[in-house]
């Protein structure tokens, strides 16, 4: 099968690899670029553990073809830390309020949350709970993400009681 | 499981794109937000020999008022409708409506126009196409053609589209301030696929009285299907709520439902009752 070259800018460094038309975004991440902190779970749709930032955008990595996101810009979890190892507000949140047992869907928890908190309205619980619900966590953590996204609002000035 | 293989093309223009279907026909498919395409592909379930991707053609990408209409384009996300794309009734309708629509990861990739050419029984914009009375018009190489809803959808994620066709664009009526919009709908957890919905708009009279009146359902036949007893039964009188009760028993008789396991036909009825009794209170509470 033919392979088409590509360029994806993934955390700001670009990748130039080469991609069959039906290889997903996803795939493309972990295999080609060697960044395997997105995961797949149902590979389908389902579970948002693929999620990912395309261009600002929170998006489902196994719903998009790489080859569709040829010299684009992708934000994922490796990026979210500095350098040096040094969790971000939001993943110091999770580690604090324990956010994640298993720690299959936390990256995809940590990009739809980054999504959230980077959006122009604040967060109340209501909206907290609506855009979490993208996401399955197969250990049923849920009051933990929920707590430590919350924090993580809380903590950068985000967050607002509901009106 | 990983997508079969298939031939990539991202056309430029729409031109482009309708020369591809001509070549293409059966064998090709077209690319838009993918967010019902791809897991379809996924499963196997699809195998189009050729994905002709839309993404890139900027004439497809509007949403706009135009002739007491709302003219939506085939890139037109989910998203845009979260907040109300034009004043009054039919812009509050779509916003009430997008949130129920998956997930935000999903509503930023799927496409309006998407949703009405797949044609998903539970889909709140096609609920809300066959309420409103949406126009679709659809391109091929050299012919345009406008379908109007009644006459869309035909059965279970099939309608009125031809292999080497495109929907290039929707429109809605743009609802004058003297119509009452409703929607509700049920589904067990957020997110999922509703078990019933109800898409309702009312026309008052300067008297209070109901001049039009309009009813969908969703998610309960192989295509959202209109309740017109139970909408004919609420004209000439205002909509008390007695009668938007009695209105909403009707709704709940004049069709066959989809039939499961976890979702009985009574209780498909029994949601359709309440799903319209909450939209019509609720087009009406404000």
């Amino acid at each position: 099968m033919t392979k088409t070259p590509i360029r994806l800018t993934v955390n700001g460094v670009p990748h130039d690899i080469a991609v069959e038309p039906r290889r997903t975004l996803a795939d493309a991440l972990r295999d080609d670029c060697g960044l395997t902190g997105t995961h797949l779970g149902c590979e389908h749709g389902v579970c948002g553990a693929c999620t990912v930032l395309l261009d600002g955008e929170v998006v489902r990595a196994c719903l998009h073809f790489a080859i569709q996101a040829d010299g684009r810009t992708i934000r994922t979890v490796e990026g979210l830390a500095t350098p040096d190892g040094t969790l971000n507000p939001l993943q110091h949140a999770f580690w604090q309020h324990h956010g994640l047992q298993c720690g299959f869907c936390t990256p995809g928890f940590l990009m739809l949350a980054t999504w959230l908190l980077e959006q122009e309205e604040p967060v109340d619980e209501a909206r907290l709970r609506h855009v979490l619900s993208s996401n399955l966590c197969r250990c049923t953590g849920y009051q933990n993400i929920l707590t430590a996204v919350r924090a993580a609002a809380q903590a950068i000035g985000k967050w607002t009681e509901a009106a | 499981m990983k997508c079969p293989p298939f031939d990539y093309h991202a056309p430029r223009s729409q031109a482009e794109a309708l020369a591809l279907l001509a070549r293409h026909g059966e064998e090709g498919k077209i690319l838009a937000g993918g967010q019902s395409l791809v897991p379809t592909m996924a499963f196997r379930l699809s195998r189009p020999a050729s994905l002709i991707d839309i993404n890139r053609i900027a004439e497809l990408d509007h949403c706009r008022a135009e002739g007491g209409r709302l003219r939506i384009g085939a890139l037109t996300r989910h998203a845009r409708f979260e907040r109300p794309v034009a004043p009054g009734p039919t812009g509050a309708l779509l916003a009430r409506a997008a949130e129920h629509i998956a997930h935000a990861p999903i509503r930023t990739r799927g496409t309006f126009c998407g949703s009405l050419a797949h044609a998903d029984p539970a889909s709140e914009w096609c609920c809300i196409a066959l309420a409103l009375g949406a126009e679709m018009r659809v391109l091929r190489e050299g012919g345009e053609r406008l379908v109007p809803a009644a006459d869309w959808f035909q059965s279970v994620f099939t309608t009125a589209l031809a292999p080497d066709e495109l929907l290039a664009e929707v429109s809605l009526p743009l609802l004058g301030p003297d119509w009452r919009c409703g929607f509700a709908e049920f589904n067990r957890r957020a997110g999922d696929f509703a078990l019933a919905m109800a898409v309702t708009a009312l026309r008052l009279d300067p008297a209070g009285h109901v001049a039009e009146a309009r009813i969908a359902l969703g998610g309960v036949a192989g295509t959202p299907i209109l309740a017109e007893t139970a909408a004919a039964s609420l004209l000439g009188a205002p909509p008390t709520p007695e009668r938007l009760r009695a209105a909403a028993a009707l709704a709940a008789e004049g069709f066959e439902p989809t039939e499961d396991a976890q979702v009985p036909a009574d209780y498909r009825r029994d949601l359709v009752r309440a799903m319209t009794r909450r939209a019509l209170e609720g087009s009406l509470a404000a």
